[in-house]
């Protein structure tokens, strides 16, 4: 899996790339991969204020819906247009053409909250641990009941 | 919470397949291998073939096995001849839907019913409160396993791996056979809208029947299909799943399952109030839908027209064959007409959407 350096990331697992005042953000590839098929995105409206860590759009696969949380406080000043008609972008590149939007920060304090790659890869390590870990409870629990059969 | 999760015998295949597993009905199946969309248009393509296992098979028989059908359903089990199958739904005293489920007559006087996984206790606990002397009611869920292929490329896969001439399989009939050594009921049914058939077996002989037909069927790119792909598929072709377009409130009625219904029985369990509903119609309508602007539903969402509230979504995706954003949903019967445009309440938008004909899918590509 890819964490791409010079990105920072959310815990909701958003990507921020800083230039200056502007960040460009989308989701990450453990997202899009824990979506699946990406079927529609919401985005917000050029001119429109995000909030941290307020929903600022939303990404739907076939089977469900989830928000995009706003990794940093911003005023949109644009909005990647190939992803009304061509949602599966993120699927196929979440790091480069699947790009959502790109804001003006309004308070560059914020990107102090977010990871760097290191400690991202970190992060999700620990996240997928943690469903292992959960499978191997289970695991046991089932043999157990096996027995009492 | 996950511990109680209950498995299915191909547990340990999904899991080596690389199959993203998620909790339904209290199982941890796979959600999907691939990708919903690839799964998807693979089984309308060419097949698929599904872990189905966590339904519940539960058998009716004794000298009273046909009365006591007849009196907690709302089809007609006396049309059933031996080995053949039938659409049924379990019905309350109201008339609202206990489960959608297939009888399959096995024997003279057994029955044998295959159920939703939600609902296998459930229906084991109806079906026995209501057993009169001559009838046993035996769950039996434990022991089996069920596989689903699906697809046109179904019958050509499934074959070679059996003696009983497929052929001469009529939809909503099945044989027993032995297929790839395991013995099995091959039923011509299914919940995809292709061609195909539901196998079970004893649960231990699951993983010999599952890898038989995965290998027999690997020319001509059978793939195996987790639950996603089979909501999308079931839901192109408007078949109800229960819990969104059945519960029991809701009567076959209001749900397009008047087909089902034969209200010329002489009793079963809600006649009268659905001879009355027949009568005067019902308030509410399972309508299809399909939008006409960016957005997808979902169950539910709101249905509006004015700003009046008008109904509910019950399932909704974006259509993988259709490419288009289609749902189901109950709306008041006065706007359940085809070609109203109505409004969806997505997320604090209104999207418009056009009432359709169902199914959304029909096999030979008509719609």
């Amino acid at each position: 899996m890819e964490f791409p350096q010079g990105l920072k990331y959310s815990k909701e697992h958003e990507w921020v790339l800083v230039d200056g005042n502007t960040a460009t953000i989308g989701i990450t590839e453990y997202a899009q991969e824990e979506l699946g098929d990406i079927v529609y995105v919401e985005l917000p409206d050029v001119g429109e204020k995000i909030v941290k860590d307020d929903p600022f759009g939303a990404v739907e696969s076939v089977k469900a819906v989830s928000d995009v949380y706003a990794p940093v406080s911003g005023t949109v000043l644009e909005i990647n247009d190939v992803l009304p008609d061509n949602p599966e972008t993120i699927n196929d590149d979440p790091y480069g053409d699947g790009w959502m939007i790109r804001v003006e920060l309004s308070d560059k304090d914020d990107l102090k909250d977010l990871m760097d790659e290191e400690e991202y890869a970190e992060y999700v390590a620990q996240q997928k641990e943690e469903d292992d870990d959960e499978e191997d409870e289970s695991d046991d629990e089932d043999e157990e009941e096996d027995e009492d059969k | 919470m996950e511990q109680s999760l209950k498995r299915t015998p191909l547990y340990a295949e999904h899991r080596r397949a690389g199959a993203k597993m998620v909790e339904f009905a209290g199982w941890e199946m796979p959600v999907q291998y691939k990708g919903v969309i690839e799964e998807h248009l693979a089984v309308r393509a060419r097949a698929g073939l599904f872990d189905v296992s966590h339904m519940g098979e539960i058998e009716v028989r004794g000298a009273g096995a046909l009365d006591f059908c007849q009196r907690l359903t709302a089809n007609d089990v006396a049309r059933l001849k031996l080995f053949q199958a039938q659409y049924n739904l379990l019905l309350n005293e109201k008339g609202g839907v206990v489960d959608d489920v297939i009888i399959y007559r096995v024997k003279t006087d057994a029955y044998f019913i295959c159920v939703n996984a939600s609902n296998t206790d459930k229906d084991f606990a109806w079906l026995s409160k209501n057993a009169s002397v001559d009838v046993e009611v035996d769950n039996q869920s434990a022991l089996y396993a069920q596989l689903a292929l699906q697809g046109p490329a179904a019958e050509r896969i499934l074959q070679p791996l059996t003696v009983a001439q497929l052929g001469e399989i009529k939809s909503f009939h099945f044989a027993f056979a032995d297929v790839a050594a395991v013995r099995c009921l091959v039923a011509r049914t299914g919940y995809t809208g292709e061609e195909g058939f539901e196998l079970y077996c004893h649960a231990g002989d699951a993983e010999r029947l599952w890898y038989a037909l995965l290998k027999a069927g690997a020319p001509a790119g059978l793939l195996p299909i987790g639950l996603g792909a089979r909501d999308t598929l079931r839901l192109e072709k408007a078949f109800p799943l229960y819990g969104h377009e059945l519960d029991e409130t809701i009567t076959p009625l209001e749900a397009g399952l008047a087909w089902v219904t034969k209200l010329s029985k002489p009793s079963f369990f809600g006649r009268e109030i659905l001879l009355k509903q027949k009568a005067d119609g019902t308030k509410r309508k399972l309508v299809g839908l399909e939008l006409l602007e960016p957005g997808i539903a979902r169950a539910d969402y709101q249905l509006s027209k004015n700003g009046r509230n008008i109904g509910r979504v019950t399932s909704g995706t974006k259509s993988p064959t259709l490419g288009k954003a289609i749902a189901l949903g109950y709306l008041s019967s006065e706007e359940a007409h085809i070609d109203n445009i109505i409004d969806v309440e997505i997320r604090g938008r209104k999207v418009p959407a056009k009432i359709v004909t169902l199914p959304f899918y029909r096999r030979g590509g008509a719609d």
